[in-house]
């Protein structure tokens, strides 16, 4: 049984590649100015709330819908930690713990009216975007609050501990450089395990040349960013969350039961249900858990700009919608992964980085944004069309 | 000069180097019924795509002539302009709009361009109505209010408004009940007096020799034979050894090495009403019991409550107001969700493999494993993917699906092989108590024949078996009981010695007469 072959799922790949040929056009069109140890630094603390609500967003697109209110629960999640740090002078994990909670109760809010009383996600997340805004505005009275404490600035704008050294005449930090060598010797090891178990259990391999290719595409690009941060000021504190939010919740998606449920209800509801699938108890932790994420995402982005403000997180639910379809998430749900999503978040941030830095108005963005969004989705469904 | 009114000839059709059609000829004469049978896959409707222009000229090789000219098709518009119209297997009516506007669609009665003339539109759909038996029908309802025989019929008279001389039918009973399906062909029998050519694409054998003048077998993308009526043998088997290739001298295996053994399935009293109205009693007073090693069917009508019986079982999916009790192996069980049931070692493999059984887009490991994932292969919420390929390696091989893997598709794979998925997906959840509804709606043959072997496989590994069909002689060649089901209630018990179609029958006649006195 040695010719049993499977090709790799080009598709997930595709996206990678996508991803980095946007980078090297701008790095072209931008002299290089994208590719400086600062501008991948911004580019990851820049994006990191986007990447963060992606990950919830993909979840309510596997059951075929999406979630509206993101963004306004960003600010008001923001807006509870701020007015908890600045009135009630609370302790930072304190503020972190009720930003959290309100989090929590508007994902709940809205998981019943979904789950058990049956309103169209649609109407009930326009709803809690409404209430959300204007619920914020009247908490904060209208205005900005800040400037927040320095130690809870650290969450969206620390850096973990470095060691710098000074190598080819600028600092390196040593810190970063040692995680990036664990985290290789990690995928590499995992490639090899993968290997063996399907050996052992006579499972369909892919050619070595496809899964090498996929190990170093994988490795270039792990290296480049560390790199590059390791250059700047070493690693920020945001990747951090944001890698554990990334393993967390693909490992979730992936392997555990709960995570192909949704994907099953997303399939089909009906026959999720008749297989012993509980589709409104899944329904109702989708979108408590996007509620969840929204109140990260807000104390990110807060901490990151050192203050709340009524107007944060505006739009955030677009961005983290088109990032899911840009990672090739089927509208109609059922299909989709939490890496496809966050690549379409770094496919948004990266188009925007470069816009800027080449100096387009936010108004062209958005027209080239929603251009790569229709392009990409369009993409994807005349290829399966053609498969079929 | 002939008086064929459709030759199909050397038709070779190509799907990225697989050839569905190879070398097909159809002749159909004018004024006929001819029937279109072959296993699923043969290769029928791919052929009737191509005469409908579908699939546009030029994508096929061979000729096809109409009337003796020779057509060149670009679309459906094209052969519809001609008179040619198909029906598909799945309804084209759209559900909220007016039987009249449905018979319409498309084909709009206008009075200047563009403009619905609405009085016109509803004469006419009361005339198209009338041929085919539906003149009592408002036409201002809604579609969705009739029944899927009725549907059916709309769409016959959507054909009807659009002259039709060549109606083409997909597969048109498969959704319907026999009563139903007799109705339509009796109908398809008026307008052969009409004129009115028809070609019938079917699995029910008994359908076609009532109806048909000639049936012509296609087999894996070839032409068999066409068989005529009144010179050729048109014999059921007959036709049958021509779509397999071989005599299927038994078409139901015979059963063998089972020992039955206790009853392990017993449902006492069990009372359900009707989901959107309480106070509409569904399910009256119902009482089963199935042993161990046993094959159960419940026959009736569609629309009897058999389904809706099954379903309310299974963890209450029908229905509110349920009362009664269920046994498994002796023991009474409390079963409120489909957790429960599964837990408790029923399954219930469902009718309508495409909306209720399967996720198509999900491949056939995903299909496979789904019921059984919390219970067999996962700890603590966490999957074990390598015990699940091996699960689907295994039942892939054991009730033969026919795909490249195991992370094939579903939603690519034919009707025989999605219901097998389904099956297995049941019998991975390792039950003692299967109810399999419509197990075989919609399959071929050789499929059909292969599932049997499968209930069989069941019965002998001790199981309790309960099979709801349709399909009268399935219920007969397959159950060594069987339970005949009426307006909700059990009509009477029959045993395999003593039961025939008639049998059956008169059970239902019977009961229905008991019924009328009541209510008088």
């Amino acid at each position: 049984m040695k010719n049993k072959r499977v090709n790799l799922d080009m598709k997930q790949y595709g996206m990678f590649i996508a991803l980095i040929v946007i980078y090297l056009i701008f790095a072209l069109i931008t002299h290089g100015k994208n590719l400086t140890p600062m501008n991948i630094n911004n580019l990851v603390m820049q994006n990191g709330y986007v990447v963060i609500l992606a990950i919830g967003m993909l979840l309510c697109v596997l059951t075929g819908n999406v979630d509206l209110g993101v963004g306004s629960i960003v600010a008001l999640c923001g807006a509870t930690a701020g007015i908890m740090l600045m009135d009630h002078k609370a302790n930072m994990w304190v503020a972190i713990f009720a930003s959290l909670a309100i989090g929590l109760l508007v994902g709940m809010f809205a998981g019943v009216f979904i789950a058990y009383l049956g309103i169209p996600p649609f109407v009930v997340t326009l709803a809690t975007m409404l209430m959300g805004r204007g619920l914020t505005y009247t908490l904060l009275q209208a205005q900005t609050k800040g400037p927040l404490p320095v130690s809870y600035n650290f969450i969206g704008a620390g850096f973990l501990p470095n060691y710098k050294i000074f190598a080819g005449g600028q600092p390196l930090d040593l810190v970063s450089i040692a995680i990036a060598i664990i985290a290789s010797a990690a995928l590499i090891f995992s490639e090899v395990r993968n290997t063996k178990i399907k050996k052992k259990y006579n499972f369909a391999l892919a050619p070595v040349w496809q899964t090498v290719l996929k190990l170093g595409i994988e490795l270039f690009i792990l290296w480049f960013f560390f790199y590059k941060l390791a250059r700047y000021n070493g690693l920020p504190f945001v990747l951090l969350i944001m890698v554990i939010l990334i393993a967390i919740y693909a490992f979730i998606t992936t392997k555990t039961v709960a995570g192909r449920q949704i994907y099953a209800l997303g399939g089909n509801r009906k026959a999720a249900n008749l297989s012993g699938i509980n589709t409104n108890k899944v329904f109702f932790w989708v979108y408590t858990n996007m509620g969840i994420l929204s109140a990260v995402a807000g104390i990110v982005l807060s901490a990151r700009n050192g203050s709340s403000t009524p107007k944060a997180g505006d739009g955030f639910e677009m961005d983290a919608i088109a990032s899911c379809y840009i990672g090739g998430a089927a509208v109609a749900g059922g299909s989709g992964t939490i890496l496809g999503a966050v690549v379409g978040a770094f496919v948004m941030g990266v188009l925007n980085n470069g816009m800027s830095l080449f100096g387009w108005s936010t108004d062209i963005q958005k027209i080239v944004k929603g251009a790569v969004l229709l392009g990409a989705v369009t993409v994807d469904v005349l290829s399966k069309r053609k498969n079929n | 000069m002939s008086d064929y009114i459709l030759e199909m000839k050397h038709i070779i059709k190509e799907f990225s180097g697989v050839r569905a059609l190879d070398d097909v000829n159809l002749q159909v004469k004018k004024g006929e019924i001819h029937a279109l049978c072959g296993e699923n896959g043969a290769g029928k409707s791919t052929l009737m795509n191509v005469l409908s222009g579908v699939y546009p000229f030029g994508t096929y090789e061979g000729e096809v002539e109409y009337k003796g000219q020779p057509c060149r098709f670009h679309n459906l518009r094209d052969s519809e302009a001609k008179g040619i119209v198909i029906i598909h297997q799945e309804l084209a009516l759209s559900p909220l709009l007016s039987i009249a506007e449905n018979v319409f669609l498309g084909n709009e009665q206008l009075s200047m361009k563009g403009v619905i003339d609405w009085t016109k539109t509803r004469q006419r759909a009361q005339e198209m109505l009338a041929k085919v038996g539906l003149e009592n029908e408002n036409v201002n309802a809604p579609v969705n209010t009739l029944g899927v025989g009725k549907q059916q019929l709309i769409e016959i008279a959507k054909a009807m408004a659009k002259k039709v001389e060549l109606l083409i039918l997909d597969e048109p009973t498969a959704a319907l009940n026999d009563e139903e399906s007799k109705k339509l062909l009796d109908i398809m029998l008026e307008l052969k007096r009409q004129g009115i050519t028809c070609i019938i694409i079917s699995h029910k054998l008994n359908e076609i020799s009532y109806v048909a003048d000639a049936v012509t077998v296609i087999r894996d993308g070839k032409t068999i034979e066409t068989l005529v009526k009144g010179v050729d043998d048109f014999s059921e088997d007959r036709v049958i050894k021509a779509m397999v290739g071989r005599e299927l001298t038994n078409r139901y295996p015979v059963r063998e090495g089972v020992t039955i053994g206790d009853t392990i399935f017993e449902v006492k009293d069990w009372n359900v009403f009707h989901p959107d109205d309480p106070d509409r009693q569904v399910l009256k007073d119902i009482n089963i019991e199935v042993k161990a090693g046993e094959v159960v069917g419940l026959a009736g009508l569609m629309g009897a409550g058999r389904t809706e019986f099954a379903m309310s079982v299974f963890g209450h999916s029908y229905g509110q107001k349920i009362s009664g009790t269920i046994k498994i192996n002796g023991k009474e069980v409390n079963i409120r969700t489909v957790k429960d049931a599964i837990d408790n070692k029923l399954a219930y493999v469902t009718e309508d493999r495409k909306t209720n059984g399967l996720i198509l887009i999900g491949d056939i490991k995903e299909n496979m494993t789904l019921a059984a994932r919390p219970k067999f292969f996962s700890k603590h919420g966490v999957i074990d993917g390598n015990q699940e390929i091996l699960a689907a390696e295994e039942y892939r091989k054991r009730i033969n699906v026919k795909a490249n893997s195991i992370n094939q598709v579903v939603g690519s794979l034919s009707g025989g092989n999605q219901q097998k998925v389904v099956l297995a997906k049941w019998m991975l959840t390792q039950p003692d108590v299967l109810i399999l509804d419509e197990p075989t709606r919609g399959i071929d043959v050789g499929a059909k024949y292969e599932i049997y072997c499968v209930i069989n496989e069941l019965a002998k590994a001790g199981k309790a078996v309960v099979v709801i069909s349709s399909e009268m002689p399935e219920i007969i060649g397959t159950c060594d009981r069987i339970y005949v089901i009426n307006e909700g209630e059990i009509a009477g018990e029959l045993t395999s010695e003593e039961v025939s179609q008639e049998k059956i029958m008169q059970c239902v006649m019977a009961h229905n007469r008991k019924e009328d006195g009541n209510e008088k």
